[in-house]
């Protein structure tokens, strides 16, 4: 076996095992010199992105990848003598996990790059390089694992690095408390998703996502279970009125850190999105949890926005304003689920519908990433969040205030970036399904492009305030980071039917075919 | 071919590239006519000044509108909706808790009663 081979055969496990690998051996080889570590902890990112794109395309092309832990053939889901469970630990990786991996490769490698200027100037690096890949390894694994114990796994993993990484810069225990509100919530919500995956196994036998959906009844046990995890999992991707953790964890951690928990959150968001329509589809009374879904999109878009308008902190603004966004792919989603039980509705409008969603958590991890990327090149430079000391900013930072002015007008919905294509795609269908929610997601776009006007005047705009007269430009890797992903902004946005068409559209099918799931598992046996 | 095709919305469609020329061309002939207007701009001279009625010109810091002055007007016409919201986010753990277990709770209700 070639090593190409040999990686595009294991490339599911060899996702999680290079940045866990890298983590955990980073404390030591930063032992030998600051270079060594930038360059071991960099190449391992670059190396599992590559991994995670070889893997996409493999699916992307060949259709869902499985891969079986300790079995004789990485294929080999049920061994003879199991009585028909798959009890290994499998990897099921199809076009939506994919979808879900390629975003994780692209955020992390450029915040990776970007961190490597904006924290060279702060101590313990070793545990935020170590944490940092932990955090890639637990989205990786939620994203890819097909056996629902190990989600509860890989769903502690990226709590346990998020909450250290949000503690980083314990600035006077501000930091600090942050972070233990977000690990007490994670715990909570944690706990939940056990107690969950207890009702599955007793019932079921079985741990086996493709195995609990094929043999989910929907009792009241389940629906019990089904509750457990909607709640934990839109706490833990921010969803209004569970979201109140969000403002403090993204605000107090580094700027590199709050634009990975945008993705952190997204895979959260992504567990969701798996459970209602992989173990349950149309089982479950899709109108009833359809609502519930649509509900929290449109709390989550109001409240985060109009939260958004009077902060004075720009992280924290921007914050409210990734609840907001959170609040659009519930919408999509939710109305993709609350007519999911009816073919001509799902053609009509449903299905846009979800892929307006599942293209706009693509969108989101990029812009809003962006986003706040630019607020730590600001912060980096003068040293304060606080919007009220800020101004005239663009006559010295013109590259951050471009990368800005870019995630703001995507973030916004104004076109050509990307932000309008899946708004687009979401305020339409949506409208065919209830006129009121289209018209309430086009007035949160308003109030949103009315929040970055005021954020944008208070940083850049106005005459050159002599405290700021020295103040120059991010350093390049930073402004390299900020780059990689304002070029994915414009790109999505000038063609996204390419994107819908090669990525979105897959996706969408992946997660809404639940028999195909089912049989890539069992079916393979 | 996917690369110029537009987005299909379940309603009408998204062509990015015909609304990128369709903006070129408008900011050509804006451009156009800007030009053809008189250029009797002097840089560094008492033109640039900022006209404020004869008085002194203040200091850099004290022009520029801050943060927390801005939509005053828009959060005075939302009082009643801010006075709400803003004291429910009390940044105590415990009342964290309490709403997640508050709509757990509610869920339950919905899901176990309704579907």
């Amino acid at each position: 076996m070639t090593l190409a081979d040999f990686i595009v055969t294991n490339a599911p496990a060899l996702l999680v095992a290079i940045p866990l690998f890298a983590a955990f051996t980073s404390p030591a080889v930063g032992k030998i010199s600051t270079a060594a570590r930038n360059l071991w902890v960099m190449g391992a990112m670059l190396l599992t992105a590559a991994v995670a794109f070889i893997l996409a395309f493999r699916v992307f092309s060949t259709g869902t990848v499985i891969y079986v832990f300790g079995a004789a053939a990485t294929t080999l889901a049920v061994p003879l003598d199991s009585g028909g469970i798959p009890i290994r630990i499998i990897f099921t990786v199809d076009a939506m996990s994919a979808f879900m991996e390629i975003i994780c490769a692209i955020v992390g490698t450029s915040v990776l790059l970007y961190s490597l200027s904006s924290e060279s100037k702060n101590t313990s690096l070793e545990g935020y390089y170590a944490l940092f890949l932990l955090m890639i390894t637990g989205v990786f694994g939620m994203v890819s694992t097909g056996d629902f114990f190990n989600f509860f796994v890989f769903l502690e993993i990226l709590s346990l690095a998020s909450a250290g990484l949000i503690a980083y810069r314990i600035d006077g225990g501000l930091a600090v408390e942050a972070a233990l509100k977000y690990f007490v919530l994670s715990t909570l919500g944690a706990i939940l998703v056990l107690f969950a995956i207890g009702i599955y196994y007793g019932q079921y036998n079985a741990l086996n996502i493709a195995m609990i959906a094929q043999r989910m009844q929907f009792t009241m046990l389940d629906k019990i279970a089904l509750v457990l995890l909607i709640a934990a999992l839109a706490m833990k991707c921010g969803a209004v009125p569970m979201h109140f953790w969000t403002p403090d964890a993204y605000s107090m951690a580094p700027s590199s850190v709050t634009a990975f928990l945008v993705v952190a959150s997204q895979a959260s968001l992504y567990g969701l999105f798996r459970i209602l329509f992989t173990f349950y589809n149309v089982t479950l009374n899709c109108v009833t949890v359809g609502w519930i879904i649509i509900i929290l999109g449109i709390l989550s878009m109001v409240v985060g926005v109009t939260m958004a308008i009077p902060q004075k902190d720009v992280k924290r603004l921007i914050a409210y304003c990734a609840i907001s966004q959170t609040g659009y792919m519930l919408l999509g989603v939710g109305v993709g689920l609350a007519v999911l039980g009816n073919a001509a509705l799902s053609n009509a409008f449903g299905f846009v519908a979800m892929e307006g969603g599942i293209f706009h958590i693509f969108n989101d991890a990029v812009f809003k990433g962006l986003l706040f990327l630019t607020a730590g090149a600001i912060f980096y430079r003068i040293g304060t969040c606080d919007l009220n000391k800020m101004g005239g900013l663009g006559h010295n930072m013109k590259y951050t205030m471009i990368f800005f002015i870019i995630g703001a007008l995507a973030t916004a919905g104004i076109p050509p970036f990307n932000g309008f294509a899946s708004k687009l795609m979401i305020y339409e269908s949506v409208y065919l399904f209830n006129p009121i929610l289209a018209i309430i997601a086009m007035v949160v776009s308003i109030l949103t492009l009315a929040v970055f006007v005021k954020v944008f005047h208070s940083i850049f705009m106005g005459p050159q305030l002599p405290e700021y007269a020295d103040v120059k430009e991010a350093p390049l890797p930073m402004l390299i980071g900020m780059g990689i992903l304002a070029a994915i902004v414009i790109l999505f946005g000038l063609f996204p039917q390419l994107v819908v068409n090669g990525l979105v559209a897959p996706a969408a099918h992946a997660l809404t075919n639940q028999g195909g799931y089912i049989s890539s598992v069992l079916g393979g046996a | 071919m996917d690369l110029l095709s537009p987005v299909q919305t379940g309603y009408g469609v998204w062509a990015p590239l015909a609304w990128l020329i369709a903006f070129v061309v408008v900011t050509i002939v804006v451009y156009l006519i800007w030009n053809m207007g008189e250029s009797s701009y002097k840089k560094g001279t008492d033109q640039v000044r900022p006209y404020l009625s004869g008085n002194a010109e203040p200091e850099k810091g004290a022009v520029h509108i801050r943060a927390s002055n801005l939509y005053w007007g828009y959060l005075q016409a939302l009082k009643g909706y801010y006075d709400t919201m803003v004291p429910m986010h009390t940044g105590i753990l415990t009342d964290y808790i309490v709403w997640f277990v508050a709509v757990t709770a509610l869920l339950l209700v919905i899901v176990g009663g309704l579907s």
